[in-house]
Order: C-alpha cells, then sequence, then structure tokens
C-alpha cells in the first residue's frame, strides 16, 4: 500500500455520490488505504452502528455538509476535484495527468464538462428544488437536458483522442470523472448511449478494472443491501 | 489591445459544439473551457505561476476553483435563469441565485478567512483569485449581494481593484462592452 504506516486517510463518502465515486476511484488507482466514513444524504443518521456518523463533527470539518471529504491528519479537503488533485500531487503514482499539454487540456476539459457542467444539474438539492416549485415531469426533464448537452459535447471532445479509455490507452483524470457520470446516467437516470459510443466504449472499458469495480456504489459498504 | 473580429456562429459552433464562452485558439488547438483553458496557459506559460508550491495551498486553490465552477456559477448562468423565469417567476428565480451565492460565499469565507494573504491564498495571485475575482465582482455589480457577511471576500475584491491585469479584465472594460454602461 501507498501510505502503509502513515495515519491512515479518512474518507467521509456516500454510496451513491458521483462526487465520492470519483475519489473512490483515485484512492484506489494509488492503492491508498483508507477508512470509509458513511454520510447519509437521504435519511441523515441511520445506518450500521460500526461507522457512527457525527453530524456535529462533519459540520466542523466541512461547512458546506457536502460529500465527499477527505481527512489527512491535520489536512481537510471538501472536494472531489481538489482531492483528486492533492491525492495526486501527494502520491505521484501512477499520475493522473498524461505529459503532453494538449492531452492535459482535454482531461481538465473533460473534468470540467462532468464537474461544472452537468453534475451541478443532477445533485440532490437542485432536483429536490425543481420538484418541489414544478413538478416531477420537469425534474425529469432538466436533468434529461444537461446530460444529454453535457455528453454530446463529451462524445465531441473525446471522439478523436480516446484509446482504450478516454484519452489514451492510460486511466486519466477524465476516466475518473466519466466513469461515476455515465454509470449514473444509465442506473438512476435510464439515459440512452446510442448516441455516445465513445462514452460508451470508455464505460465498457472500465467494467474490466478492479479499481473501478470495487469502488462502484454498489459496493460500499453503506449502500443498501436490497440492491 | 485585441481587434474586435467579425463573428460567425457557424465557425464559432464548428470550433466549440456546446456554443459557450469562452474559447482559447493557440493555432491548432482549441480549448472551450475556462478552467482547461488557464491551466494549459499555465503549463504552456509557467510564469509567473498559479498555483503555489505547497501541496496543502495547492489544494485550497483547487477547493475554492471548485467552489465557484461547480457550486456558485452553473447555479447562475443565463440557461437556468430564463427557464427558471419562465417555469415559476422572476421573484424564484432571484431567490435561488441569492441562496447559491450565500452557500458559495459562506463556503469560501470559512476555507480562505485563516490563509488568506492580501489575496485568496497570500500575497500572491494564484487560481483562487482568478476565479474569486469575477464572480465577486458579479456578485457586487449584477446580483446585489450584501457582501457584510464575507469580510474576507470583500477584502480581495478591493485588492483586485488596484491591480491593472484586474482592472483591464473586468466585463466594462472589453471591445464589446455596451457604451451604455
Amino acid at each position: 500500500m501507498a501510505n502503509s504506516g502513515a495515519e491512515k486517510l479518512k474518507l467521509y463518502s456516500y454510496w451513491r455520490s458521483s462526487c465520492a465515486h470519483r475519489v473512490r476511484i483515485a484512492l484506489a488507482l494509488k492503492g491508498l488505504e483508507y477508512e470509509y466514513i458513511p454520510v447519509n444524504l437521504i435519511k441523515g443518521d441511520q445506518f450500521d452502528p460500526v461507522y457512527r456518523f457525527d453530524l456535529q463533527d462533519f459540520k466542523k470539518i466541512n461547512p458546506m455538509g457536502t460529500v465527499p471529504a477527505l481527512v489527512d491528519g491535520d489536512v481537510v479537503i471538501n472536494d472531489s476535484f481538489a482531492i483528486i488533485m492533492y491525492l495526486d500531487e501527494k502520491y505521484p503514482e501512477p499520475p493522473l495527468l498524461p505529459r503532453d499539454i494538449h492531452k492535459r487540456a482535454v482531461n481538465y476539459q473533460a473534468m470540467s464538462i462532468v464537474l461544472s457542467g452537468i453534475q451541478p444539474h443532477q445533485n440532490l438539492a437542485v432536483i429536490r428544488y425543481i420538484e418541489e416549485k414544478i413538478n416531477a415531469e420537469e425534474k425529469t426533464a432538466w436533468v434529461n437536458n444537461a446530460i444529454t448537452k453535457g455528453f454530446t459535447a463529451l462524445e465531441k471532445l473525446l471522439v478523436n483522442c480516446a484509446g482504450k479509455h478516454a484519452t489514451g490507452d492510460e486511466i486519466y483524470l477524465a476516466d475518473l470523472f466519466l466513469a461515476p457520470q455515465i454509470h449514473g446516467a444509465i442506473n438512476r437516470f435510464q439515459i440512452n448511449m446510442e448516441p455516445y459510443p465513445t462514452l460508451a466504449k470508455c464505460y465498457e472499458s472500465y467494467n474490466e478494472l478492479p479499481v473501478f469495480q470495487n469502488a462502484l456504489p454498489e459496493k460500499q459498504p453503506d449502500a443498501p443491501s436490497t440492491i | 489591445m485585441s481587434k474586435v473580429y467579425r463573428f460567425d456562429p457557424q465557425d464559432f459552433k464548428k470550433i466549440n459544439p456546446m456554443g459557450t464562452v469562452p474559447a482559447l485558439v493557440d493555432g491548432d488547438v482549441v480549448i472551450n473551457d475556462s478552467f482547461a483553458i488557464i491551466m494549459y496557459l499555465d503549463d504552456k506559460y509557467p510564469e509567473p505561476p498559479l498555483l503555489p508550491s505547497d501541496l496543502h495551498k495547492r489544494a485550497v486553490n483547487y477547493q475554492a476553483t471548485s467552489i465557484v465552477m461547480s457550486g456558485i456559477q452553473p447555479h447562475q448562468n443565463m440557461a437556468l435563469f430564463r427557464y427558471l423565469e419562465e417555469k415559476i417567476n422572476a421573484e424564484e428565480k432571484t431567490a435561488w441565485i441569492t441562496n447559491v451565492i450565500t452557500k458559495g460565499f459562506t463556503a469560501l469565507e470559512n476555507l480562505l478567512v485563516s490563509c488568506a494573504g492580501k489575496y485568496a491564498t497570500g500575497d500572491e495571485v494564484y487560481l483562487a483569485d482568478l476565479f474569486l475575482a469575477p464572480q465577486i465582482h458579479a456578485a457586487f455589480n449584477r446580483f446585489q449581494i450584501n457582501m457584510e457577511p464575507y469580510p474576507t471576500l470583500a477584502k480581495f475584491h478591493e485588492s483586485y481593484n488596484e491591480l491593472p491585469a484586474f482592472q483591464n479584465a473586468v466585463p466594462e472594460n472589453q471591445p464589446d462592452t455596451p457604451s451604455t454602461i
């Protein structure tokens, strides 16, 4: 393990959070051990007493109350992108960014499309708001529209530079953001992937890798047993 | 100062299918996202560096960037405004945006209060400042946000106002700024 001997990393995670999912992949890729602390975003505090969760403590380290949050000794980082870059800088192997600056730019673009173009429009706060203020059909239409626009952009961005994975034959930053986004689109929002063959092919390539498999929502300690 | 070019929507959509701004063209390379553009520029032209050397300070820069990029700005863009105003009403739209900015600014204030210097993460301008300046500028000028709960952020706004690099970039100083401003 890359960090054996050091104080264990702690990850505040929710099984279904696509943002936490990204970080789980990064930790697995880097071979880093960590303590998994579930934060139940729907209910708030009801799960296995093995992981007793204190909302006050969590809010102290993370006023925005979002997941994921990473604790590394004294350092607390509250955002999936910032956590991933921190991990990549502290544990450089394997690198999450290619050397070529154009390929790096493609990775940053793909990451940004997911981080700021799609996920903010499908997170819990937004979908609850739209459902409450308008209705459920409008919420579904809104999410579908955000995913469609984002996937169209990703498909165009990656079609000419994809290899086995998003930007070549190695796993890079873009893949960490794509895998959870596509997984969610297929499983939660029933998005049809036919218009996005490049993305569909990337998604299949992740299914063959244990680091991706182990990070899946369904495999987390706080995933409901009914799945 | 750059020339004003004649704009062709067809050409623009060819290089930028999402039709968003900004887009940077550097010879054959086209980059369509502000964050990706900034990191590309920092990779290609490393001086002055947009990220500090210290690992923790870098993490703070990335967090601040992400709060603006994914926590605030997506919820105040034009597509969403129009949608909320059309589907509900103007008051709801305003309440939503105010709420989003309040949450984000609260998080930023908490994040930066203990590591700020003259600027967001010290006495040099870094990545976080590039994202904060436009967001705070808009909060003041477009959304009439009361900055009293965010003294750290308000102080940055003043620091940026003293720098030509920031002054020259403000919306009011661009070639396409309406003359009525």
